[in-house]
């Protein structure tokens, strides 16, 4: 039987990785998962400085899903480079950091930092929603996401992976300027932004007001995405929003993804990303599939 | 202080008035681990509730490998409406300990503020002081090292319904406040220490955002040293998500800018350190 995926000439053992901003750079959950059951690990957004972050509450729970408004805190690439890449050195899965920046300029700066570490990928938050310049700017005008797209792939040595917004009228657009600025593969979805008033107190719940949605309940329209994304373009997909179980990221995978990416679920139980290694297995087991690459974008009509 | 995650089984749980209830639960893996100040996350069955309830612990029974957490059900359709539910013998999934507990100072006398839902707490720290085993008092080997301080207890309420307080007597010499007045002094927790004239080097505190500032602007004018566990929404419950974060005095040497996270660093910090 055979797990493993090729994305962008990279081989994952296994199609499950963990989403941005959901498990740091890995050191906090190790001390619950086997890193080395994972196909890869990407790591939270890093920009060319220390970005701070929004102001608190960073988070609220939802029906089903939560908000969050962290914006992007992290510690700047040096001090990323020298601690997170090392720690997750150590273990045999690869290595995604996801890249954030307010401009062009920074995003490159990332970039070339990153560009002789000894990572396997990178994937370029163009998408998010929590930051006021930057993030979802680039990512909701599909001659910005075109531009975006060349301009780090002229420095990058490792592949690029470009995770779109679901804040968008026609993802596929999206998907294909990045598809024509020389993305290697495509991340999706980022979250979908939200809004939570506490009707007590008539005020936000989030300090930033509005936050990015996450979570099961956003799972349909993640599926439906990917899917019209996969029939646009031909790069590879990672798949992600709302995973929770096996079932949801097989799912993901008959709509056309060929990795899925676990995100909120690891607040829920920190378990999720192997359980749901060990349910894909048993799914193929069950149907007897003996390649995971023959579930991708299975699904017909 | 190793993290686990078990399905601990409720051993009892009672009302003790005002939507506050206390549960006893056997979780020995957390019990173990566990010192005076750090919480546990807890996981509701609903579904539609993902994230994990932060609560601390009011109680640790290391032997008996069980825990006790009492905690205000905050409204309809709420997790904690859910844990309040649960009878003998329920499980329930929870992860722990987690956070830094406090760290008691040898031989300086100490005042133990609780302020409402931040009182449990303070009763595991009361009980560890007294027995000499609060972290800071043992090593690693959980001999004992320094000096057993005196304590003087000050908890403040909203009205006569307190609760835990013939237990905090049990402790130490007992102050209460009320914001109705009903019980002890009419005011808060700095009106109890004035009125009472009381005096100590360290404070050792929990409760809502006024309390603690008052009480970080009293203990500089004082010259006390001062530790409060802070509060904040969380995620993860253990450093991955940076939802929890607080303002720091000084540049975190995990986050690499001036904020700590109360999860991990926290929940109990220097008030010097920290931007209330
Ligand atoms: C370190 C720490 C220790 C705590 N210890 C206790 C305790 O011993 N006893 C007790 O009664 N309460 C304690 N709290 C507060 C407790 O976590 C909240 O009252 C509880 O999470 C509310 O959940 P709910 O299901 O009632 O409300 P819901 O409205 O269903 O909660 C929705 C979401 O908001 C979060 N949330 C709501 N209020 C708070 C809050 N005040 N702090 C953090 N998250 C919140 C919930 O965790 C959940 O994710 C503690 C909080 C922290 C951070
Ligand atoms: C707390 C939190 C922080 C996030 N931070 C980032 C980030 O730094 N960079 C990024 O590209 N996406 C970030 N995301 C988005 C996730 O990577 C993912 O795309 C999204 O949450 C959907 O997946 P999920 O429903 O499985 O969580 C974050 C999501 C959450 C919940
Ligand atoms: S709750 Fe995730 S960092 Fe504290």
């Amino acid at each position: 039987m055979n797990l493993s995926v090729n994305i962008a000439g990279v081989t994952w053992k296994n199609p499950v990785t963990v989403a941005s901003g959901t498990f740091g750079s890995g050191a906090e959950y190790s001390e619950f998962v086997d890193l080395n059951r994972l196909g890869a690990v990407t790591t939270k957004g890093v920009a060319n400085v220390p970005w701070p972050g929004n102001p608190t509450p960073r988070v609220a729970e939802v029906y089903g899903g939560m908000l969050n408004a962290v914006g992007l805190q992290n510690p700047g690439i040096e001090l990323f480079c020298k601690r997170d890449i090392s720690f997750l050195k150590q273990y045999d899965t690869k290595i995604i950091v996801n890249v954030c920046g307010h401009s062009t300029e920074e995003y490159v700066e990332v970039v070339k930092r990153l560009q002789d570490e000894p990572i396997d990928m990178m994937e370029i938050n163009i998408s998010c929603p929590n930051v006021k310049e930057g993030g979802i700017a680039f990512g909701t005008d599909p001659k910005a996401v075109e531009a975006i797209t060349a301009e780090v792939k002229k420095y990058a040595k490792q592949p690029i992976i470009m995770k779109l917004s679901p804040n968008v009228t026609d993802i596929t657009e999206m998907a294909r300027a990045a598809e024509a600025g020389g993305a290697d593969a495509l991340s999706l979805i980022n979250t979908i932004t939200g809004m939570k008033i506490d009707i007590d107190r008539r005020k936000f719940v989030l300090a930033n007001k509005t936050g990015g949605m996450s979570g099961p309940a956003i799972h349909p329209v993640a599926v439906r995405m990917v899917y019209q994304t996969a029939q646009a373009v031909h790069i590879p997909i990672i798949g992600m929003g709302g995973i929770m179980t096996a079932a949801d990221a097989i799912e993901m995978l008959l709509a056309g993804a060929t990795a899925v990416s676990v995100g909120t679920a690891n607040f829920v139980d920190p378990h999720t990303s192997e359980k749901i290694v060990e349910g894909i297995e048993a799914y193929m087991m069950k149907y007897g599939v003996e390649d995971i690459n023959e579930l991708v974008g299975a699904v017909h009509a | 202080m190793k993290k686990a995650i078990e399905m601990a089984q409720v051993i009892s749980q009672k009302p003790l008035g005002n939507d506050i209830y206390d549960m006893i639960l056997h979780a020995p893996q957390v019990a173990r681990e566990a010192v005076a100040g750090q919480f546990v996350s807890v996981y509701a069955k609903d579904a539609s509730k993902l994230l994990p309830r932060p609560i601390s612990l009011c109680g640790i029974d290391r032997e008996a490998g069980t825990i006790r957490l009492v905690y205000r059900v905050t409204g309809e359709n709420t997790g904690t409406k859910e844990f309040s539910q649960l009878t003998d013998g329920d499980e329930i999934r929870i992860m722990g300990p987690l956070g830094n507990g406090f760290t008691v100072l040898p031989g300086k006398k100490a005042f133990l503020i609780g302020g409402g839902i931040g009182v449990p707490p303070m009763l595991q720290l009361a009980k560890d002081i007294k027995a000499g085993v609060a972290q800071g008092l043992v090593d690693d080997n959980g001999e004992k090292t320094g000096e057993i301080p005196a304590i003087q207890i000050v908890m403040g309420y909203r009205d006569a319904a307190t609760f835990l307080l013939d237990e905090f007597e049990e402790q130490g010499e007992s102050f209460v406040a009320t914001e109705d007045g009903s019980v002890g002094t009419k005011g808060n927790v700095m009106d109890a220490i004035r009125e009472n004239v009381l005096e100590a080097d360290v404070i050792y505190a929990c409760g809502p955002m006024p309390m603690l500032r008052a009480l970080k602007e009293y203990a500089a004018q004082q010259g006390m040293e001062c530790y409060i566990s802070m509060e904040e929404r969380m995620a993860c419950g253990i450093g991955a998500c940076l939802a929890c974060v607080c303002g720091s005095k000084d540049k975190d040497e995990h986050s690499n800018v001036h904020n700590k996270r109360i999860c991990k660093e926290g929940p109990v910090f220097d008030a010097k350190e920290v931007e209330l």
